[in-house]
């Protein structure tokens, strides 16, 4: 579904991927795992098409999006949810929720926040709420039903679980779940290699730009080295 | 208090070093030199009781703030008073049109004065609704505005001047010229942020002005334009033939217009013309309100709203950043036009003097006084800014000083603005 092709992305002179490939297929969970300033986020946002890629190819669903600007690309069956959930927090939940749906049909925006309040239920009860005013948790699951408000084919989120109680982060993790069952494709970012991997059906792992590690999520889960650098031996 | 006295002291000291040679030391001519002299007796005793004053209030400095927690009541005063959220609606409606019926009388009720100064409260009302699109919802901090109003104001100048347009046909252009304008200076500032964007407009809004008072040829420089017509008033006419003639509220009518006081054989009335202009400014802003309210509760309102909360979440929603810049900075201008050409019309004689930097922070000022964002509090501060500046007329060069005090206080008594936003809550249909 998506493919990258050994991908380069600069910042000015600072090279951040060192030509980067993977794919994700059709309704799998592909995690990407790494320490610190690996690339992680920079890898997601390229994608975007923000940074652009200096080198390399880029394809969603057959189409070449290497050069397609931000706006259209993420028109196209694609949704983030960025690092640090940025929901629009002067915003109340149900606008949030409607600019997710901006460019959606407006006859099915009822039905679409009837799907998005059942997945989190704690946002139906909150819906009039300024988003700012909500806990860390609520701020993520608002940032994930704004980002379904759109109807993606493929959802990507940068590290969900971060600042989160575990607690909270075995919802997002059950949720993710969910929305695979449904069809859903999901390239997920993750700190928490632990709850990643066992969720994810394959995983790759980046270190400085460069992926040095891609199997199946549970093959990686027992890899040694894996275990070493992000499982805590 | 004890410890509060070297304090109070340092503080005294302080005012009598500053305040004496400012106040108490002049200089005059005399003959062809410049001597020092000093200020009345009176100054001193004034600027010593200012000390004194300054002394006391630090010395007691616990016992006031005490007595001031005593008094100030809690939190935002105006927005106590305001009905509980859910009536709201209902009682905004009906204050609505108490407000509006009180705006129809006031010509009738006051002078031709206050219907002048009503005129202009309007004008202002305009223009901070326009420039609440820019920087209350889409947070763009434009510091020239000024620059759009100007731009209707001499649009319509201009055209009547050359090609005899009617003020009808001129209130659109206008809008759309201030618009064009907008849109021009937008696409390559807008990839500005914060402070940078707020200079370059700063800057655009003087270019404006100095090229209206330098292009004489065009403009009339500094002289600016005269003679610019009041609006009309287009009527059916059934004699001596079926057709639309133009009303003027003047004495003597122009070529081809009629004089309304004539058309109707009634006796000519000098205020009817500033009463008929009220009535226009009321429609406008009217209309300007309807406009803007709608704006706000369609998509690209809230996509303003979003921009300014986060523009990173924005573009990962797939919208255009420029595009939504663009529109809140062209629609804004356009009301800028808007108020310029009514402005244009009131004054009957426009010159860049009216265009200074100063009138882009009295709009800003509106803004940021009526909570930004927040419609109604736009309209309140208006009127407010433009009662205190007729009132401290008479304070003549102390005007300024007057002005910067209320905004300090208000802005210590109500941070958020006069009356902050409010959400427009989105009703959801539950079956
Ligand atoms: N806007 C930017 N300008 C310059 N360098 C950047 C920029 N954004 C990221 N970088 C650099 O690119 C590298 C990768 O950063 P990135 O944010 O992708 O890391 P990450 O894997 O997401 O880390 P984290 O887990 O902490 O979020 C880092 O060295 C970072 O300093
Ligand atoms: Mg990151």
């Amino acid at each position: 579904m998506l493919t990258l092709e050994n991908v380069y992305t600069h910042y000015g002179k600072i090279e951040a991927l060192h030509g980067i490939s993977l794919e994700v297929n059709q309704g799998e969970i592909v995690s990407l795992i790494g320490a610190n300033g690996a690339g992680k986020t920079t890898l997601l946002m390229t994608v975007c098409g923000d940074p652009r890629a200096s080198d390399g190819r880029i394809t969603f669903m057959g189409k070449d999006i290497t050069e397609t600007p931000t706006s259209e690309i993420m028109r196209s069956g694609i949704a983030i949810v960025p690092e640090g959930r940025r929901v629009f927090s002067g915003l109340t939940v149900v606008e949030n929720l409607q600019m997710g749906a901006f460019f959606s049909d407006k006859s099915d925006f009822a039905r679409t926040l009837e799907y998005v309040y059942d997945l989190f239920p704690r946002l139906r009860e909150r819906h009039s709420q300024r988003a700012g005013t909500m806990s860390g948790g609520e701020q993520q699951m608002l940032a994930i039903g704004r980002a379904l408000m759109s109807h993606p084919k493929m959802l990507f989120l940068d590290e969900p679980s971060l600042g989160l109680a575990p607690i909270i982060i075995n919802q997002i993790f059950e949720i993710i779940g969910k929305l695979r069952e449904e069809g859903m494709t999901i390239f997920l970012v993750e700190q928490n290699a632990n709850q990643a991997l066992r969720l994810a059906d394959r995983g790759y792992v980046l270190e400085n730009g460069k992926v040095v590690l891609q199997d199946t999520g549970a093959n990686l889960l027992v890899n040694e080295d894996v275990r070493k650098a992000y499982l805590g031996g | 208090m004890r410890k509060n006295l070297p304090f109070a002291l340092f503080t005294a000291v302080i005012t009598l070093v500053l305040s004496l040679p400012i106040l108490g030391l002049k200089l005059t001519h005399e003959g062809t030199k410049l001597v020092l002299e000093g200020a009345t007796q009176s100054t001193y005793v004034y600027i010593f009781l200012a000390a004194a004053a300054v002394f006391l209030s630090q010395l007691f400095r616990e016992q006031l703030n005490a007595a001031k927690a005593a008094v100030k009541p809690k939190g935002n005063i105006l927005a106590k008073l305001m009905p509980p959220e859910e009536k709201r609606d209902m009682a905004g409606k009906i204050f609505f049109v108490v407000l509006l019926i009180a705006a129809v009388l006031i010509p009738f009720n006051t002078g031709r004065i206050w219907s002048d100064i009503a005129t202009l409260a309007l004008i202002y009302v305009i223009l901070g609704l326009g420039l609440n699109i820019v920087v209350g919802l889409a947070g763009l901090l434009d510091l020239g505005y000024v620059a759009f109003y100007a731009v209707g104001a001499y649009s319509y100048a201009l055209l009547s001047q050359y090609f005899g347009l009617s003020f009808w046909v001129c209130l659109p252009i206008g809008a759309l010229l201030a618009a064009t304008f907008g849109f021009l200076l937008g696409f390559p500032v807008l990839r500005l942020r914060g402070d940078y964007l707020a200079i370059v407009t700063l800057g655009f809004g003087e270019i404006i002005r100095i090229l209206l008072n330098n292009l004489t040829s065009l403009t009339g420089g500094p002289n600016g334009i005269g003679g610019i017509p009041k609006p009309t008033i287009p009527m059916l006419q059934f004699d001596p033939e079926f057709s639309i003639v133009n009303l003027e509220f003047s004495r003597r009518a122009a070529e081809g217009n009629v004089a309304f006081h004539e058309f109707f054989g009634v006796p000519y009335d000098s205020s009817l013309k500033v009463v008929v202009l009220y009535l226009i400014a009321l429609v406008l802003a009217l209309v300007t309100i309807v406009i803007v309210r709608r704006l706000i509760r369609m998509p690209v309102g809230r996509a303003w709203e979003a921009l300014r909360e986060d523009e990173i979440a924005c573009r990962s929603l797939g919208l255009n950043r420029t595009a939504i810049k663009l529109s809140a900075f062209t629609i804004g201008a356009a009301f800028a036009g808007f108020a310029g050409s009514l402005y244009g019309a009131r004054q009957g004689h426009i010159s860049p003097e009216s265009f200074i930097f100063f009138e882009s922070v009295i709009i800003l000022a509106i803004v940021v006084l009526g909570g930004m964002g927040s419609q109604i509090g736009v309209m309140v501060a208006a009127v407010l800014v433009v009662l205190l500046q007729e009132l401290s007329r008479e304070f003549d060069e102390y005007r300024l000083l007057a002005f910067g005090m209320v905004m300090v206080l208000m802005m210590i008594w109500c941070p958020q603005g006069l009356i902050p936003m409010k959400r427009p809550h989105l009703q959801l249909k539950q079956e």
